[in-house]
């Protein structure tokens, strides 16, 4: 009881209604999904630990594996690639390649979590913010992640001798650019999912395949003429091609410019696409 | 105008705010925050909330009452505006949530039937972000944390993961974090579904201080006890319609009696044992487990019920409730 009376006096009643704006000045884009972003970057602060290991280490064992010890033997035999040593030759599709896998990481899992488990972005919407906010932010904070891990990969591989040419600083947007054109359309696929198991198929039939057909550790004209096709659709093909005329410092304005614009129509459609399953998901 | 100079001016701004609406409104006045006229919403050929009306004001805590199933959180995720209206009108402060639902959403809490935390991020976090998505600046949502976490009771574990605490603490962790933006109205949809008793009447307490600071609380309950505790006025609500209305009191007064005699008997057919007690009072309703006989007077019903000869096992008396209520009208029980 005098415990009672105690917290009565300590806690004024109208905790609440102080402060109490009424109506407000609406809140700016910027806001809306900077705050989206802010949460995000809060979470990513408290768990990174964890993602450490895959995200830095992947790209740099395949460096090792691909560009040093496989590019021993091909430069050797072969006397590398279109004149280039084959270190040169994947290195910028390595930069490509792990852009594809941290949009595939981190367009899949974490989204569905915030949809379905921890609903994270039910909270959100409850707020002034709409889905094009969340929206907005997540992919933000994902290209966020993109530069951070492409520009460490980018550092790392030019102390191994990586690059031939400053162009090479390129490889940064394009990488994330890279990344980008996969996390829309793969947020529209997490938006439109009834389970985890879609993500294991997407793993299986299209990032797999596309890490190792799209021109990343042999040029496509490697293959047969009918399979080219494929890779032209595909935006791996396109961000590995951008790479490596930036990293070779060999870019042909024509062809590099057709490639940008492939990758932003993946962003575009991806967006349009994304933000339509998002809003039939949670807006019901 | 530089962006630090921005920022102190939207932070005066909310601090001037604050001064003026310093004096807390308690009572109920005639203005109306919510307002809903034949409210439908249909899930393709499903109808979960079938065309209900009701009127919400300024001050009072107002419930729906129902089990599971009866359109409630249908209904609330409408007056969240996070649910697009299927049909009928519904506006808050006088807003409609098709064309302003960001404005008005600014000015609710919502406490979702499911907690909607991060498990990933500690107590106060929790409640700062949020506060960030009212685009409060950052060291006003601080000091509002700071406040609610007071409040809520959880000072104590405001550095600690949401992930340990106990459902009671998540569940006020939810209401202080809906209470950042300091609502005009607070909508909770089933507060203390799943909480153990104590829990709930720590819950029930924080809510009733609420209510006296005057905040209009809005909320959706299956356990009478509950909206005879909190709401100053509810609606009955089942398949998607408003069954009844008007306070706890007046409800049960005018579907109910006064007192009810409840009897068990060994028995697995209660039924069979109606007739038999037949005319004692009003009416007698038939559960599988027991008789309920709906009197004025209960132990002059029992000694009725002793005189014709009738042995239940046990015998209560106890005053009617808003489940006799909920019975009467609808011929089932709240909870199953």
């Amino acid at each position: 009881m005098a415990r009672d009376q105690a917290e009565q006096a300590a806690y004024p009643l109208d905790v609440a209604t102080r402060g109490r704006p009424g109506a407000r000045a609406p809140m700016s884009s910027r806001e809306r999904w900077g705050a989206v972003f802010e949460y995000l970057l809060a979470v990513y602060k408290n768990t990174w630990r964890g993602s450490v290991f895959g995200r830095f280490m992947s790209p740099l064992l395949f460096l090792l594996a691909m560009g040093v010890g496989l590019g021993s033997l091909v430069d050797e035999r072969a006397g590398g690639v279109d004149g280039q040593s084959y270190l040169h030759f994947v290195v910028p599709a390595i930069v490509a390649t792990q852009a594809m896998w941290l949009a595939m990481s981190e367009s899949t899992y974490p989204v569905y979590g915030a949809i379905r488990w921890n609903m994270a972005y039910h909270a959100m919407l409850a707020t002034p913010l709409g889905v094009r906010d969340v929206l907005l932010g997540q992919t933000a904070a994902i290209a966020f992640h993109l530069t951070m891990s492409t520009a460490i990969f980018l550092g790392v591989a030019a102390l191994f001798g990586g690059f031939v040419s400053w162009w090479a600083v390129l490889c940064l947007p394009i990488g994330v650019l890279t990344g980008l054109a996969f996390v829309l359309p793969l947020i529209g696929i997490t938006a439109r999912a009834e389970s985890e198991e879609t993500f294991n198929l997407v793993f299986r039939i299209v990032m797999t395949p596309l890490m190792l057909f799209s021109g990343t550790f042999f040029p496509i004209s490697q293959l047969p003429i009918f399979l080219q096709p494929i890779a032209w659709v595909t935006p791996l093909w396109h961000g590995v091609e951008a790479c490596r005329a930036a990293a070779l410092g060999r870019i042909e304005p024509l062809s590099f410019g057709l490639h940008i614009a492939a990758l932003l129509l993946f962003c575009a459609v991806g967006w349009v696409w994304a933000r339509r399953g998002m809003e039939r998901r949670l807006v019901v | 105008m530089s962006a630090t100079a921005r920022a102190a001016a939207a932070g005066a701004k909310w601090v001037a705010a604050g001064q003026v609406a310093g004096g807390s409104v308690t009572g109920v006045d005639d203005q109306v925050m919510l307002e809903a006229r034949g409210l439908r919403k249909t899930f393709g050929d499903f109808t979960a909330v079938d065309g209900i009306d009701f009127t919400v004001r300024r001050g009072e805590a107002f419930g729906f009452l129902g089990p599971n199933g009866a359109g409630k959180s249908s209904t609330m995720k409408m007056v969240a505006c996070t649910s697009p209206v299927s049909g009928g009108e519904l506006r808050l402060f006088g807003l409609d949530p098709a064309e302003h639902g960001p404005q008005i959403r600014a000015r609710l809490g919502n406490v979702p039937q499911r907690d909607t935390l991060d498990e990933e991020l500690t107590v106060e976090e929790n409640i700062w972000l949020y506060g960030r998505y009212f685009g409060m600046p950052r060291r006003e949502a601080r000091a509002k944390a700071a406040e609610l976490l007071d409040f809520a009771q959880l000072t104590e574990r405001r550095k600690d993961k949401v992930e340990p605490l106990s459902g009671g603490m998540k569940r006020r962790l939810t209401i202080a974090r809906s209470l950042v933006n300091s609502p005009e109205i607070l909508l909770l949809d089933e507060p203390t579904t799943g909480l153990d008793p104590q829990a709930r009447h720590v819950l029930w307490d924080r809510l009733f201080r609420l209510k006296r600071s005057g905040v209009t609380l809005v909320l959706t309950t299956h356990y009478m006890d509950e909206a005879e505790q909190l709401c100053d006025r509810l609606v009955v609500m089942d398949g998607g319609r408003i069954v009844a209305e008007g306070s706890p009191r007046a409800l049960i007064e005018e579907h109910s009696t006064r007192e009810v005699l409840e009897l068990r008997f060994d028995e697995d057919d209660h039924g069979r044992h109606a007739e038999a007690v037949a005319g004692i009072g009003e009416r007698v309703e038939v559960l599988p487990d027991r008789l309920l006989l709906y009197v004025d007077d209960g132990d002059s019903a029992a000694t009725a019920v002793h005189n014709r000869g009738v042995r239940p096992l046990s015998v209560l008396v106890r005053r009617s409730t808003l489940e006799d209520v909920f019975l009467h009208l609808t011929g089932r029980t709240l909870v199953d």
